[in-house]
């Protein structure tokens, strides 16, 4: 059937216990979001006053909220705004502080002091507060809450990979190809980049996690997605209000933002089981 | 250590004066003029000129900035846009709130994460070990704003013993100031003591074997001892270099939840700034907040230098 | 007076691959004063061996048999008595003197520690009798070098501050796991000498484990050669290195450069690797390497011969063996 080597890998992602479940609520909740687009139990953007504060029942799963939604259809269909922020921010990140923290370790010197203090600047500013800025400039908004997060992860993986992609450079590999007479470019191409791509998924997974953590904090301030599109950080907003009244309204839309980033961090973990055996050792 | 000491606290200004130009450009990108939003848009515009050129917004931003680094320097903030009234009187009390919650939340984070992580550590591998390190993943997982309102669900609304929110003052009475800071704090902490857990766990098991653990064990000291005199001190190194790094997100995290608390502190003043466009107050309360980091750091750094001997050593 | 008597030692460590028979049917006997070296290639059980005395073996060991020190049976003590004979009647000193010492503690309170533990001295008197230990093993301006953190020494005076917190309560028997393996050449044989010295003066019991015959050949009076976690070939060093019996010995002893060899000979080795200790061969462990092997060897377990009162040897082939001392088995 299959080469030994990917047999192997198989086989240690089913071996490792945080992939497996990481693994299963992400697809969980990637489903939940797939089939929210198509369909959802009940009401999620017109409002049915008659059925408002419903207990859960057969027809609405865990309840309505007070404009009479499925509340199960809502969490459903946040799913989709948690995922879509947790892509976008991710690869802002992803592609803009790869390349520079790549950038920052082939050309050494200035450049890489000048990026570096830059990165450390942004860590005096923590990512809800850096983004709490930058939606005050732009104004509240979905798309302007994505763009806040997406800038915040920037530096964190710049300094990741500038970081390990210094660790390589080392190497005697590269020192080889060097050597050879490659140019910068294409050594970064060649041998950096692939011996720390494991190193920048793992990170990924967990910037994810940390992005939708992020927007539902923004959402749960007013500041991120804006009605009507169901974020489950609004979900919670709404339901502080009303806390005394109906507290599970309060519990769900935690739960879930708890669930996804529960099983973003254990697939981290699994992740860095699997694709690097010696750092799990480690730990 | 004065080598050492110096170098770190030059660090620590040169951050600091960086962090103040980014926060300067970010406000001046602002859009939004904070006369306009002061006035109401049926102003004239000649009102809003005289309002401008009052508020100093005339000129250039050069000019600005440096009288703005220059106020502090001094000891002065300026005026609020929104409220004609000293940025400091606006700050000066929502400091009281959100710096004894910071503290309260950091001290209550390190004895969980102290607790938890030498019990996991000592119970290695154990059922104790796997089940405190599954909830520390959870705990890691939870968003402190939900957490703080499950908080006062349970302990507010349900068992009645801690106020669901607002603060009374500390004129009030202390017990009664900090009796409100408790669950804000609480909600903040298990955030961050479940991370910091995680960290001391491994970093203790870590130091275990280490050869001079051996060392002591060859001695004659009993696992306790080399647990207390060898191990922690080793141990405690990553264990605070994530403390420090965590406390920029402790703060943020302080900003989100004095929300959920009804909280007069800084976080709601820099919300509260940004709707009204008052960009004075939100560069100053954003300054602040990045000094409380800034400083953390260089204690944290000293601290260092405190527990291990070899740092001095490679900066002199 | 017999101080150690070591019978049927049995290490068995679980691992994740299965277990692995570290130390097999091991027996020592040392007496007050005497000095026995172990040698052997890196995993061949000497490690295991010191740490099982110590009583230090990682979580994952068991082991049976009986392990007496003046007549008490060291494995069936407590934890709690076990920490007052370490660093107390029994010492050791590791190989690596680098990460040996506690970086975050000056090296005086480390040697204070065994002194207040185990001596009962005050503070003070701890502090005196720490800078006279310094001053013992060599260390100059001990009263300046008590202040210091370990990473303030070079790697030889840590070895010696490591000689002086075994000396403190003057054990019984000091155990030296590879002492001078990682240090320079030239202060290798300042830190043999010091040992050597000190044992001659406190009339303790030497246990050397090294990989190196010379060293073993250099320093002690008995040797135990050890192969695969069981002892090969035990006897007096001088009869051992005057008649070496064993097919491994005499490749160890091929194995090392001699004096006056010429430049353009090729130092021997001794072709393949240590055996799997997860999974031992059934009989001699040494069958896959040996130039005498044969199918009785693969088969059983040689027994233990005694060549003299003193000398045994474990070898299907001991006629061909004895024959072949002359150096032609490894050429």
């Amino acid at each position: 059937m299959s080469n030994p080597a990917s047999q192997s890998f198989a086989s240690r992602c089913l071996k490792s216990r945080s992939f497996v479940v990481g693994g299963t609520i992400t697809l969980i909740l990637l489903c939940c979001a797939i089939v929210s687009l198509f369909w959802t139990p009940g009401e999620v953007y017109n409002i049915v006053i008659t059925d408002r504060f419903k207990a859960p029942s057969a027809d609405h799963w865990l309840g309505t909220d007070q404009f009479g939604r499925d509340v199960f259809s809502m969490l459903m269909t946040g799913t989709q705004n948690s995922i879509t922020v947790g892509v976008v921010a991710v690869s802002i990140g992803l592609f803009a502080g790869v390349s520079l923290g790549l950038y920052a370790s082939a050309k050494r010197g200035w450049t890489e002091e000048l990026i570096m203090r830059f990165s450390d600047f942004s860590f005096a500013f923590p990512a809800i507060l850096s983004a709490i800025m930058i939606t005050a400039i732009l104004g509240p908004g979905g798309v302007n809450s994505i763009i806040a997060i997406g800038i915040y992860n920037v530096p964190v993986f710049a300094r990741l990979t500038r970081g390990s992609a210094n660790s390589i450079w080392a190497r005697e590999y590269v020192m080889a190809a060097r050597a050879a007479g490659k140019g910068k470019f294409r050594i970064t191409i060649e041998h950096i980049l692939p011996n720390i791509l494991s190193i920048i998924v793992v990170q990924a997974t967990i910037q994810f996690a940390i992005a939708i953590l992020a927007e539902a904090a923004l959402s749960y301030l007013g500041l991120g997605t804006q009605p009507p599109h169901p974020s489950w950080g609004r979900m919670l907003n709404e339901a502080q209000t009303l806390m005394f009244l109906q507290p599970m309204q309060a519990v769900y839309p935690g739960a879930a933002i708890a669930l996804a980033v529960f099983g973003l961090n254990l697939l981290g973990d699994g992740l860095r089981d699997v694709l690097d055996p010696r750092l799990s050792r480690k730990r | 250590m004065s080598v050492f000491f110096a170098k770190r606290f030059l660090t620590l200004l040169a951050t600091l004066f960086g962090a103040s130009i980014v926060i300067f450009l970010v406000m001046e990108i602002l859009p939004g003029d904070p006369a306009l939003v002061i006035l109401g848009v049926e102003a004239t515009p000649d009102a809003v000129k005289v309002l401008t050129k009052e508020l100093g917004l005339d000129r250039p931003a050069l000019e600005r900035y440096f009288s703005w680094i220059g106020g502090i320097l001094q000891g002065e903030l300026g005026n609020s846009y929104a409220y004609k009234v000293p940025v400091w009187e606006l700050v000066e009390g929502a400091l009281k709130i959100t710096i004894p919650l910071a503290i309260l939340s950091m001290i209550l984070s390190v004895i969980l994460a102290l607790v938890i992580g030498l019990y996991a550590a000592a119970n290695h591998n154990k059922a104790s070990d796997v089940s405190l390190m599954g909830f520390s993943q959870l705990g890691i997982s939870v968003p402190n704003f939900w957490l703080a309102v499950l908080l006062i669900l349970f302990f507010a609304v349900n068992l009645r013993w801690l106020p669901p929110g607002g603060f009374p003052g500390w004129e009030e009475g202390i017990w009664k100031g900090i009796r409100s800071l408790i669950l804000p704090a609480l909600a903040l902490a298990t955030v961050q003591g479940a991370i910091l857990a995680r960290i001391t766990r491994s970093s203790v098991l870590e130091v275990f074997r280490e050869d001079y653990v051996r060392t002591a064990r060859a001695k004659g000291l009993s696992q306790r001892a080399t647990l207390w005199t060898h191990v922690l001190r080793n141990a405690l190194i990553p264990v605070i270099t994530v403390m420090g790094l965590q406390f920029a997100n402790l703060l943020a995290g302080t900003v989100v939840v004095e929300n959920v608390f009804h909280l007069p502190g800084l976080g709601s003043t820099v919300l509260k700034a940004i709707n009204n466009r008052d960009t004075i107050v939100v560069e100053n309360v954003v300054l602040m907040l990045a000094g409380m980091v800034v400083l953390t750091n260089f204690i944290v750094d000293l601290l260092y230098a405190v527990i291990d001997p070899r740092l001095k050593a490679h900066d002199i | 007076m017999t101080l150690l008597d070591v019978r049927n030692l049995n290490i068995t460590l679980q691992t994740a691959m299965g277990e692995a028979r570290a130390v097999r049917d091991l027996n020592i006997t040392l007496k007050k004063g005497e000095t026995l070296g172990i040698v052997g290639e890196s995993g061949c059980g000497k490690s295991m061996t010191a740490l099982a005395l110590m009583g230090l073996l990682p979580e994952n060991a068991t082991t049976s048999g009986e392990l007496l020190l003046s007549g008490e049976d060291l494995l069936e003590k407590s934890e709690k008595e076990m920490c007052t004979i370490r660093g107390n009647r029994m010492a050791m000193i590791f190989q690596e003197p680098m990460t040996s010492l506690n970086p975050v503690h000056t090296v005086g309170r480390q040697i204070m520690e065994p002194l207040r533990l185990h001596r009962g001295l005050s503070k003070k008197e701890a502090f005196e009798e720490a800078k006279r230990l310094l001053d013992r093993v060599g260390i100059p301006n001990p009263s300046e070098r008590i202040r210091n953190h370990p990473h303030q020494l070079s790697g030889g005076q840590r070895q010696r501050v490591m000689i002086a917190l075994a000396l403190s309560c003057s054990p019984d028997i000091l155990i030296a796991d590879e002492p001078t393996t990682a240090l320079d050449v030239t202060i290798q044989d300042q830190i043999l000498e010091l040992i050597q010295t000190l044992v001659d003066e406190e009339g303790m019991s030497l246990v050397l484990i090294s990989h190196d015959l010379g060293v073993i050949a250099e320093n002690t009076q008995k040797v135990m050669v050890m192969y695969g976690g069981t002892a090969v070939e035990t006897g007096s060093t001088d009869r051992i290195f005057d008649e070496l019996t064993h097919p491994y010995t005499q490749g160890l002893f091929a194995a090392m450069p001699k004096i006056g060899m010429g430049r353009n000979r090729r130092l021997t080795t001794i072709p393949g690797t240590v055996p799997d200790l997860i999974n031992l061969p059934k009989g001699c462990t040494f069958t896959d390497r040996c130039p005498l092997a044969s199918e009785k060897c693969g088969g059983a377990v040689p027994a233990r011969s005694q060549m003299n009162e003193s000398h045994t040897v474990m070898c299907h082939h001991l006629d061909k063996a004895i024959k072949a001392r002359g150096g032609e088995l490894y050429q």
